[in-house]
């Protein structure tokens, strides 16, 4: 029958809109739900959400979730879990806390060394799942509560700070203005307008390639839509947060590693790699993919940015207390799903991860401006991300 | 015409946009065995779908007969009820279970809820007496072999009280002994007075055991056969399939055979779990440029282990010898050294091995030589890339939407051709095909065969694992036998013939006996 259904799908009319939204449709319902959620809390938080003052802080407060969900995305991708991250993070931010504020050692080194630390960690667990071949669920759950109890042991059950400002500036920190100007922050909004021509120019970029080798493009019009909303977005967020203090440093951390990482899935040889362990180990391992390799550095890759994610925190919170980011695996796992990554490997995306973690954000921040309660706010968060997967996992059989 | 016990009237079934069913109309008589053959997307599973109700009543349309009475499934259990039992050609057991529980998977000896398992071991071993099955009920499928998991599903169906058994390729996976088994199975259950629908691709088998065939091509009915009647050869068979005479059923063959390209030498494995199990027994073999080589031998002879254990060390434990290409010894101890020294090893299992069937055509024919569409073998060039598959998409006609549609969704023969692209892509200097045309149908096979050709006289060396004894003759020049783990027999293809090759496989097995 497979047959007969290719030659119908050669007779489709490839070329109307309908057509390229239904292929793209997987693609874009999450960015679509996110844009949803944000009009729907504008509205009902009376344009709260918005705000200047909020909106920076929705980045503040989401940064370490995001960065994780990154990392996350790639181990989930490879058909594998990691349930430590929340553990590990607390763990680094001990360990820099201690190094920090008793050792008095320079914070640059500090995030050196805990960078170092996050991939020997993950280098750890990577070891048992990759080379003796212990499930992750089980090896990162060991690893969940062998974290948490070092970090109860290492900070002794209190908690430690503050740090040095530089330090600080990590997570609370923003980008300083040339112009100095009072009212707007003009460096952040000059930033915002450079990024998004670069982004347009490398979309037309890669239209032009396409239409050089031959192959088919989505219509012009479309195109052009596209990009005049891309450039909208970036340039009135940019302004939104000129008109408070600018861009924070986390942001433009976070839109460094967002790049890096979506080019790395993309258009590198590994990250291709990755995608096919996930999708089939054995016809990878056969095709000359060393798994066992690529399976250990995705949990170092993902040790390291737990790590980022444990220093994000404990400098939001000038401390390194036992109990940071406890469940936040959660969340970071839940940002990868809504994002359309599969349980079963080899499907997701960096955005859709980065998405994911935004729709989850904006929902927490949506709903504490509401004054609805943490109780509530779970409940919540937890059935859209059933709803989530449920609708991918439609639009997947349908396809 | 007399006792008809099941008669579909009329059927047909549209997918989106295509019609997979066009007015077929399919009727068996009480007691034969009815084959229905036809190549692949000619509409065999749809229409046993159809009947079983795994495509339920109202998605189809026409009628179904059953027994006399009018037959309107919606799923399923209603089929089973009616003692219709499909075995399909994907064996459905549970590995972890013992026998009798997959026999009473669904169908449990309970009351109120509450196992009676006294009473499933007596009735599982009364059934397995029927098909002949010497096992204890509760040893579990996993440590069964594949000819002994398809007794319990048939041995499972009949504990159904199965009136009309459907098997959907039940050989494909099957060694001549085993086959021949479960065929002289079958001939019993027809004494008996059981229906059965047979769909297949061994067209040898049909031949052997049918009453009426039936031919499906592109979704339509072409015509029934009677075996009881006249006799009805394999090329009858094939025109009413393909629509011609395929005269030859192989490509000729020229061949140009220069100097050794690749050699084995003096090769010994170990199985990976049961350290003390020699697999393959110094085993010396060679191929020289522009050669097909091919290795015959039963299932389980170690062929496929041979092929793995030299591609990358990919099977296997304590692996000892060397091998050589143009005289000299490379390194083939991981898949990518294999790989980058001009080795390619095509799987016999392309679904769990071969490809990645949840990415498109294109993903799949580069991911053995990402480097070569990469920029310093780092980032890849997606032109390019593109390219590269197109090329592999037309040369090789996959039929296939686009180079982006998943493999998953491609027919058997198309899937090949995939897994073909991708080892062609990696640009080897020596090919090993295991079963290159598994499960698929006629018209592809030549495809593939051609292809063969084509690598050989580009002056590649070949070898061809098959277990198809007719197909070693078509398109080798040579032939190794191998049975349980050692080469048994060497014959240029001229002097070679089934019953030499049997012959070498007897001959040893007698040794080992006397021994």
């Amino acid at each position: 029958m497979t047959t007969g259904t290719t030659l119908a799908r050669d007779n489709a009319p490839t070329n109307s809109i309908i057509a390229l939204f239904r292929s793209n449709i997987r693609q874009y319902s999450m960015l679509i739900a996110l844009i949803a959620i944000m009009v729907f809390f504008q509205i009902v938080t009376d344009g709260t959400l918005m705000k200047p003052v909020n909106l920076t802080n929705l980045i503040l407060q989401n940064s370490y979730i995001v960065i994780m969900a990154i990392g996350m995305l790639l181990v989930i991708v490879a058909g594998q879990i990691d349930l430590s991250v929340g553990s590990v993070a607390a763990f680094v931010g001990a360990v820099a806390a201690v190094l920090m504020v008793e050792y008095k050692v320079n914070f640059i080194l500090v995030i050196i060394a805990s960078l170092a630390l996050g991939g020997l960690i993950g280098a750890a667990q990577g070891y048992w799942i990759a080379y003796q071949r212990i499930p992750s669920f089980i090896a990162t759950l060991a690893g969940m509560l062998v974290f948490r109890g070092l970090t109860l042991a290492m900070l002794q059950g209190q908690s430690v700070g503050p740090f040095p400002t530089g330090f600080q500036k990590l997570s609370s920190g923003f980008l300083p203005d040339v112009f100095g100007s009072e009212t707007l922050h003009v460096t952040s909004l000059i930033i915002g307008v450079v990024v998004s021509l670069v982004i347009v120019y490398l979309d037309w970029n890669g239209r032009r390639n396409q239409v050089k080798y031959g192959f088919e493009v989505s219509p012009f019009g479309l195109f052009l839509a596209k990009n005049i909303l891309v450039m909208a977005v970036i340039i009135y967020m940019s302004y939104l947060m000129a008109s408070y203090k600018g861009l924070p440093n986390v942001l433009v951390v976070l839109f460094i590693l967002i790049v890096a990482y979506a080019f790395f899935t993309n258009q590198t040889v590994s990250g291709r790699r990755i995608y096919a362990l996930g999708g089939n180990a054995k016809a990878a391992a056969l095709s000359g993919v060393n798994t066992k390799k690529l399976t250990f550095l995705t949990f170092v890759n993902m040790g390291m940015l737990a790590a980022l994610g444990g220093l994000i925190i404990a400098a939001r919170l000038n401390v390194a207390t036992p109990k940071a980011g406890t469940g936040i695996e959660l969340d970071v796992i839940a940002a990868a799903f809504i994002g359309g990554a599969s349980a079963t490997g080899g499907i997701g995306t960096v955005i859709g991860a980065v998405v994911g973690a935004l729709v989850m954000g904006v929902m927490n921040n949506g709903m504490s401006i509401v004054g609805i309660g943490i109780d509530w706010q779970q409940a919540i968060k937890g059935l859209v991300l059933l709803l989530a997967v449920w609708f991918d996992v439609r639009s997947r059989m349908k396809s | 015409m007399s006792n008809v016990i099941l008669e579909m009237r009329n059927i047909t079934k549209t997918f989106p946009g295509v019609k997979a069913l066009d007015n077929v109309n399919f009727s068996v008589q009480q007691g034969e065995i009815h084959a229905l053959v036809g190549e692949n997307g000619a509409g065999k599973s749809t229409l046993m779908k159809v009947l079983s109700g795994i495509y339920p009543h109202g998605t189809y349309s026409g009628d179904i007969y059953f027994q006399g009475e009018q037959c309107q499934f919606r799923d399923i259990n209603q089929s089973e009820k009616m003692g219709i039992v499909i075995i399909h050609q994907e064996l459905a057991l549970i590995p972890f279970l013992s026998i009798a529980e997959n026999i009473f998977l669904g169908n449990e000896q309970a009351e109120r809820g509450i196992i009676n398992w006294n009473k499933t071991i007596s009735k599982t071993q009364a059934l397995m007496q029927k098909v002949g099955l010497h096992e204890s009920p509760n040893t579990l499928i996993t440590d069964l072999g594949v000819g002994k998991q398809q007794l319990v599903e048939i041995t499972k169906a009949l504990s159904k009280e199965v009136k009309l058994l459907i098997l959907d390729e039940p050989t494909a996976s099957l060694n001549e002994t085993d086959s021949e088994a479960l065929l002289e199975l079958l001939l019993q259950f027809k004494q008996q007075g059981m229906t059965s629908i047979l769909i297949s691709h061994k067209l040898n088998e049909v031949k052997k055991v049918a009453d009426s065939i039936t031919i499906l091509r592109d979704g339509a009915t072409i015509e029934t056969l009677d075996s009881r009647k006249d006799a009805v050869t394999e090329d009858r068979i094939i025109r009413g399939m393909v629509g011609r005479d395929l005269t030859h059923r192989y490509p000729p063959r020229e061949a140009k055979i220069g100097d050794v390209i690749f050699e084995v030498k003096d090769w010994q494995v170990y199985h990976p779990i049961h350290a003390e199990r020699k697999v393959i027994n110094d085993v010396n073999i060679y191929v020289r440029q522009g050669e097909v080589v091919g290795i015959a031998g039963l299932m389980g002879s170690g062929r496929t282990e041979l092929a793995m254990s030299v591609f990358g060390r990919a099977y296997g434990k304590q692996i000892s010898g060397t091998v050589w290409k143009h005289g000299q010894k490379i390194d083939t101890s991981s898949v990518h050294k294999a790989i980058a020294n001009g080795l390619a090893y095509a799987t016999e299992d392309r679904k769990n091995f071969g490809l990645v069937l949840i990415q498109p055509i294109k993903n799949n024919v580069t991911l053995a030589n990402l480097e070569a569409v990469s920029e310093r073998g780092m980032v890849i060039n997606k032109p390019k890339e593109m390219v590269v598959a197109k090329d592999y998409r037309t040369s090789l006609s996959i039929k296939s939407s686009s180079i982006l549609q998943e493999t998953v969704n491609l027919s058997g023969g198309n899937q090949q051709k995939v897994v073909l692209s991708k080892w062609l892509f990696s640009n080897p200097d020596i090919l090993i095909l295991d079963e290159p045309t598994r499960g698929i149908d006629v018209g592809a096979k030549f495809e593939i065969y051609t292809i063969i050709n084509r690598l050989a006289e580009e002056g590649k060396g070949i070898i061809v694992i098959s277990s198809e004894l007719p197909e070693i003759l078509g398109v080798c020049d040579r032939i190794y036998v191998m049975n349980e783990g050692r080469i048994v027999g060497e014959m240029p293809t001229e002097e070679a013939s089934q019953e030499k090759i049997m012959a070498c496989i007897m001959q040893q097995a007698a040794e080992v006996t006397a021994a």
